[in-house]
């Protein structure tokens, strides 16, 4: 009975969880390798010299210290703009029931459908007119197109999760709408509302196709500044892991820390139909 | 909820509802301006209004057509792997054992990794002279020497699209799971009693209950797959040749490296107006497969 677990459980899930951190594994070793000994023909799983130079030379070298402050500016501030749109559009989907609200709910989750290429060009050419090219201002806005349709859907349903009694209970008490609204369900809801933040705040972090076309040298965020160091002719291996490393590590700290109301939130629409 | 709140529904949406206008809804209807002229950045003096014109191109454009084609196999093979390997992951995960929180737990860190990251890490996994891909594959015999993955045209795509299957089988894994934890025990129970083996009740239980998680996440990813690009275009750029060209990664390069905004327009809007058809098709035959 034991072997048969290990083999129908223990080793599937092994294998599973080797495929999913495996890249991580190797990157990792490769950015603690010496730069030459990445290229030498007997090949090495292990470094036989490990060292965090490559680390010390991402921020002497090239100026990695100032992409990491541009994308926590941008990623920051779409997260707080985001939510507040968001919030109080979400608060009204799941409280009210009013004239064209399924129409606008659709309207604001079917954004997501529309390929980006439809929106890069108009944006382009909008901040280009606005002499806003090469700025935090033109990320956060592009990036706010991608965090208001998730964020609708996600903060909907945490207020759906909170009984609606609560706001009864103090309009009876002689609160206002607004009243009932800020002082007793959004501090309920408020796990909620960070980690959607915060998840916001990941995916503007992560983002490269509208950092690539409306940024250029004023800002730039890390995967654009990843990406430049991809397309210079000799690639630096070792420069590039560590950076990848850097770059990966707060998102994958942060998401654990949500992935519990994250998970919940995105799965309660779907499951329940 | 009191019936009466006049006004403040609304008042609350006005804001997001402003934005999506503004940002989102009258730039897109730019877009379909531009494709109907002659918009090329740095060609001001050319500029103008040429109707059809970019699209009678479109329609006898060998790229166009070899994109297309590259579209429907990458959408078609990424969500089926994604589907096969997160749900296998979601039955595993759903079954009791020694540290199933934390396998639970490491199998969604390539869900959030940066797109760049991905790129870049399997490209360096792939490279066809200091990789680690070829060098597993020769010791266990499987490869005689070194294969360039990226630079060949036959393999590229299909390398590419592994990366992705790494990237989104934890979205369905996620999905499943909560959809497999929503099961009523007394179902298998049931089963059980009445003499069913583990198949029957997979076919007749799991999948059947899985059925409008399963639905809804494909829709999803469908549409998520569909339009990302950014993967290809760090890992290959396109290359080599043509031969991993999506329709997003040729309007994306139309735009980023030619500036030529009219046609890169043309193919975005002939992706959106796949995709609504893809889409389509896919909630129509659900529904009909629902009044079975």
């Amino acid at each position: 009975m034991k072997i048969k677990k290990l083999l129908t459980t223990y080793i599937p899930v092994l294998l599973i969880v080797l495929f999913a951190i495996g890249p991580y594994f190797w990157t990792f070793l490769s950015s603690i390798t010496p730069e030459k000994d990445l290229y030498t023909v007997d090949f090495r799983f292990f470094p036989t010299h490990p060292t965090f130079n490559n680390y010390t030379r991402l921020f002497t070298k090239i100026h990695f210290a100032r992409n990491i402050m541009d994308s926590l500016i941008v990623a920051v501030s779409t997260a707080l703009i985001g939510l507040l749109i968001t919030i109080p559009a979400s608060y009204s989907f799941s409280r009210f029931r009013f004239k064209g609200r399924n129409i606008m709910l659709m309207q604001f989750l079917g954004i997501n459908m529309f390929p980006i290429m439809l929106l890069i060009i108009p944006l382009f050419i909008i901040m280009k007119n606005l002499h806003l090219m090469d700025t935090h201002f033109a990320l956060i806005i592009a990036y706010s197109t991608m965090a208001i349709p998730f964020s609708i859907w996600m903060l909907t349903s945490f207020f759906n999760s909170i009984p609606k009694e609560l706001d009864q209970a103090a309009l009876i008490d002689g609160c206002s709408n607004i009243q009932a609204m800020i002082r007793v369900t959004i501090p309920i809801a408020l796990p909620g509302i960070v980690s959607t933040g915060i998840y916001i705040f990941i995916t503007g972090w992560n983002e490269f196709l509208y950092a690539a076309i409306l940024t250029n040298s004023a800002v730039r965020t890390i995967p654009v500044a990843l990406q430049n160091m991809i397309g210079e002719y000799q690639i630096e291996w070792g420069l590039l892991t560590a950076g990848g490393i850097v770059s990966a590590l707060p998102v994958i700290i942060l998401f654990f820390f949500i992935q519990r109301h994250l998970i919940s939130g995105m799965t309660a629409g779907a499951v329940k139909g | 909820m009191k019936k009466r709140s006049g006004s403040f529904p609304y008042i609350l949406i006005t804001p997001a509802l402003a934005i999506t206008i503004l940002i989102i809804f009258i730039p897109m209807f730019r877009t379909f301006t531009y494709s109907l002229t002659n918009y090329i950045l740095w060609k001001p003096a050319e500029r103008g209004f040429i109707g059809l014109q970019n699209y009678r191109q479109a329609f006898s454009d060998p790229i166009l057509l070899l994109s297309l084609k590259n579209t429907v196999i990458w959408i078609v093979v990424i969500i089926a792997g994604q589907f096969l390997l997160g749900l296998s992951t979601a039955m595993l995960l759903n079954r009791d054992f020694i540290g199933r929180g934390i396998a639970r737990s490491l199998i969604l860190i390539p869900w959030v990794t940066p797109s760049v990251i991905t790129a870049l890490m399997w490209r360096w996994m792939y490279d066809g002279n200091y990789g680690v891909i070829n060098e597993i594959l020769v010791r266990l015999g499987i490869l005689d020497v070194y294969f360039p993955f990226l630079a060949s045209s036959s393999a590229a795509l299909w390398a590419i699209m592994l990366a992705l299957l790494w990237q989104g089988f934890p979205f369905f894994a996620v999905m499943i799971l909560a959809g497999l934890q929503a099961i009523p025990n007394e179902l298998y129970e049931a089963a059980e009693v009445d003499g069913a083996g583990n198949l029957v009740k997979f076919f007749r239980i799991t999948l059947p209950m899985l059925k409008p998680v399963i639905l809804t996440t494909i829709l999803l990813r469908t549409i998520w797959v569909a339009n990302s690009l950014d993967i290809i275009f760090i890992m290959t750029g396109g290359g080599p040749g043509y031969s991993t060209y999506t329709l997003p990664l040729y309007s994306y390069i139309r735009a980023y490296k030619g500036f030529d905004f009219g046609y890169s327009s043309v193919i975005a809007i002939l992706l959106t107006i796949f995709l609504i058809v893809f889409i389509a098709g896919y909630i129509k035959s659900i529904l009909k497969e629902g009044e079975k």
